[in-house]
């Protein structure tokens, strides 16, 4: 086996400025109770505490400077997004963005589709969906039937995504669709990715509401959209790749293992500073957990930043942080017994857990889910 | 290539070391001599052989006649005698003789026994005129039969704790082995007189006796027997065929060895962070975290391991249950999961919530 190696590299200088600098912002912003730390997440989306990150120096800081970055390190950016998380920060506005969408354009998109886009990405101001799942195509990807046929210099697009985070409120998305048909033994082939903006024609969104009643995904319809060919990201045909490029930034981040992190602190505080056996063990086993996947995390960051491609070691990442993520909740409601109630105001450890227990279905789906990750593993163990 | 420089020297000496150790492992551990060692020989030439390449003396300072490597990289070597499944005390030794360098000075050759293994277990110590005098039983200590000596923790009646470094034949031996067929003997020291020269004060890394720097061997050795099962296993699902086809094809197969694949993965980041805390403040919660993460997922790993292999996995035909049985055994030594495990949680709890994330974050466990 190859051994899975997670060295944890010593942060840079501009990691401990961008350190120096997230903490001071999440704790002005937290003394003026500008959010909720116990109800919200990365998921949550607040337009206005995006801009204010993006005016702090705070998103999307590895973007060249030319493109309204910092150009710093992957090590800077892992150390802001986990410091935002650990503190429940709402970045929903930004996050798809920076961790995804903004890269992708860095790398493959076009001059004018980086000059348009990525200085606002840089200032909190533009929010990304992602556009690969469609009706007919969830785990197997390669299904998509949305498509697009050139015309002069655009491309038309008619089709449907589905569960697109964050539609109903982003600038953009980038959509993978078929430019061609997929030939019969490579099914890989003939996809090709575009940014869509969303302000322009043709493309309408209709809300899917959660379990808990929540709106966070929807269904996107393409009827005659068109886009200009200088949008198109990547090569003629090359989405495959793209979205498993796309899919190694979306899978590694702390995203993956503190999801759900305020629950742990609001579990702690319930607990109090005198636990008895059983919570102490049970709270303790979490703190393992995580303290290990703090480090995968860094590692990852590291790896990134050293310019390799760690996309086996984010689908460990994203597996076992999932299983910590499911598993919380679980815990927190044994040893810290309470009929959770999401109306229980005031009562922050209660609504917390609601909240949690309803959300925890997604943590193993979204991205990529638990079976299709471990075929990832299986195949970097030579099994498939 | 600046090979002046020292932090390279360093490092390159640390793979010279690491590759010869690797070599003389994959060497000389065969199946029969794991047999041998089952039944109760002391393999003496590997044992030499170990001692003449340094490897014992890997982590004491060279100023104390060690080998002078960083304990860090030294720790290394056990990762790689777990995976081999040593049948020899290199663990104990190296930790142990690091130790007694760090608390004497001075180097003692020779395997060490380290104790005591049990939370629980107390060495009393009193002065008696220049000497010392010893009080207690310890249980499960690794080859104290075979060892050159046993360094053991003790405390006298007003808590101060101790090294005590005991030659062969100290007190009474009771040989007794745990489920991976290693020595772990009762020892009965009521009574017995240890000259001044052979007590210090315990060290920093003993401030609670000997389990944190024994659970750091352990866990070291731990990840390493876990690659070796994992490795078992993948080989044999490749070979292996049913319903016409190699069982890696089957999915229900593949799933199970990725997530246990994950559960290798974080354990070993686990404890790779106790292999980097050795001599920084929050050692002891850097080592609580790794044993309570690798010890918990030893039970899931040994199953799926054993389940792919079938029945065929269940005999002593295949070399599986070496690595294994060591690691039902290596789990429940110096502190099983559940101890670490409530350590933890006590230390969580009583900083509060808010605490928690910046020890994580800065990987400081103070
Ligand atoms: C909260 C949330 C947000 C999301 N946001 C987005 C988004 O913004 N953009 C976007 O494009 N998508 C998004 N998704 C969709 C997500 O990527 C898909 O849900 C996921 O890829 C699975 O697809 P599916 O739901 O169609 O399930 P299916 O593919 O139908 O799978 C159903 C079950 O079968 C299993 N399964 C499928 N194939 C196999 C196989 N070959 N072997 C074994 N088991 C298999 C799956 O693991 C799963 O357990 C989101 C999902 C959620 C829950």
């Amino acid at each position: 086996m190859e051994a899975f190696q997670f060295d944890v590299p010593a942060l840079p200088a501009d990691a401990l400025e961008a350190e120096r600098r997230v903490r001071e912002f999440l704790a002005r912003e937290r003394a003026a109770g500008t959010y909720q730390p116990h109800l919200s997440s990365w998921n949550t989306h607040d337009a206005e505490f995006s801009r204010r990150a993006g005016r702090a120096g705070l998103v999307a800081v590895g973007f060249p400077k030319e493109y309204g970055g910092q150009g710093w390190s992957m090590l800077a950016r892992y150390v802001i997004a986990r410091e935002m998380l650990a503190n429940g920060a709402p970045c929903f506005a930004h996050w798809i963005a920076e961790r995804q969408s903004g890269p992708q354009i860095l790398r493959h998109g076009s001059e004018r589709a980086r000059k348009l886009i990525l200085p606002k990405i840089c200032a909190g101001e533009c929010t990304f969906g992602i556009g690969m799942s469609e009706p007919d195509s969830g785990s197997d990807l390669a299904a998509v039937r949305t498509r697009a046929v050139r015309q002069g210099d655009d491309w038309v697009i008619n089709g449907s995504k589905i569960w697109t985070s964050n539609a109903h409120n982003a600038h953009y998305l980038i959509a993978l669709v078929r430019t061609s048909e997929a030939d019969g033994k490579n099914r890989h082939v003939g996809l090709t990715q575009f940014v869509i903006d969303m302000a322009k024609p043709g493309v309408k969104v209709r809300p899917i509401y959660n379990l808990a009643g929540g709106h966070e995904f929807n269904e996107v319809h393409f009827n005659d959209y068109v886009v200009p060919d200088d949008m198109r990201v990547g090569e003629l045909g090359a989405g495959w790749d793209m979205v498993t490029g796309e899919l190694a930034f979306e899978r590694s981040g702390p995203d993956r293992f503190l999801s759900d992190y305020r629950l742990m602190v609001e579990l702690i505080d319930r607990v109090g500073t005198k636990p008895d056996a059983y919570q102490a063990v049970e709270i303790g086993r979490l703190v393992s957990h995580l303290s290990a996947l703090t480090r995968m995390g860094t590692s990852i960051a590291g790896m990134l930043t050293a310019g390799k491609s760690p996309q086996v070691e984010a689908a460990l990442l994203k597996d076992v942080g999932n299983v910590f993520e499911r598993e919380l909740p679980e815990v927190a409601r044994r040893i810290a017994p309470v009929q959770p109630a999401p109306d229980d105001a005031g009562a922050r450890y209660s609504e917390t857990l609601s909240h949690i227990v309803q959300h925890a279905p997604s943590y193993t789906l979204r991205g990529g889910t638990r079976e299709i990750l471990r075929g990832v593993i299986a195949r970097a163990l030579g099994l498939r | 290539m600046s090979t002046t420089n020292p932090a390279n020297e360093t490092a390159e000496m640390s793979a010279i070391v690491l590759e010869q150790a690797e070599r003389l492992f994959r060497g000389e551990i065969t199946k029969e001599r794991l047999e041998a060692a089952d039944g109760g020989a002391w393999p003496a030439e590997l044992w030499a052989a170990i001692e003449e390449n340094g490897l014992t003396l890997a982590m004491v300072p060279e100023a104390a006649g060690g080998v002078g490597l960083p304990a860090a990289d030294a720790l290394k070597l056990l990762r790689l005698s777990g995976y081999h499944t040593l049948p020899l005390p290199l663990a104990e030794t190296m930790v142990g003789a690091a130790l007694w360098a760090e608390a004497s000075g001075e180097a003692v050759g020779g395997p060490l026994a380290i104790g005591p293994t049990a939370p629980g277990e107390q060495l009393l110590i009193a002065k008696s005129g220049s000497d010392w005098k010893l009080a207690g039983t310890l249980t499960r200590i690794p080859w104290a039969a075979q060892s050159a000596h046993a360094l053991l923790h003790a405390r006298d009646a007003a808590g101060a704790g101790y090294l005590v470094l005991l030659p062969q034949g100290s007190g009474r031996i009771e040989p007794r082995a745990n489920i991976g067929k290693e020595a772990r003997d009762t020892l009965m020291l009521d009574g017995v007189v240890v000259p001044a020269a052979a007590v210090r004060p315990a060290p920093a890394a003993c401030r609670e006796g000997m389990l944190a720097a024994g659970a750091l061997v352990r866990t070291q050795q731990m990840v390493g027997a876990m690659e070796r099962a994992l490795d078992y296993a993948l080989a044999y699902v490749m070979e292996r065929k049913q319903f016409g086809r190699e069982l890696a094809k089957f999915q229900a197969i593949q799933q199970q060895l990725a997530e246990v694949a994950g559960l290798y993965a974080i354990s070993s980041a686990a404890a790779d962070g106790a292999r980097e805390a050795w001599g920084r403040p929050g050692f002891e919660m850097s080592v609580a975290l790794a044993k309570a993460r690798v010890g918990e997922a030893v039970n899931r790993l040994t199953d799926v391991c054993h389940q792919v292999h079938g029945a065929m996995g269940y005999t002593q035909e295949l070399p599986l249950h070496f690595a294994t049985r060591r690691l039902w055994a290596w789990r429940e030594e110096f502190g099983n999961e559940t101890h670490w495990q409530r350590r933890i949680g006590e230390w969580a709890c009583a900083n509060g919530g808010e605490a928690l994330w910046r020890a994580l974050a800065e990987n400081r466990f103070e």
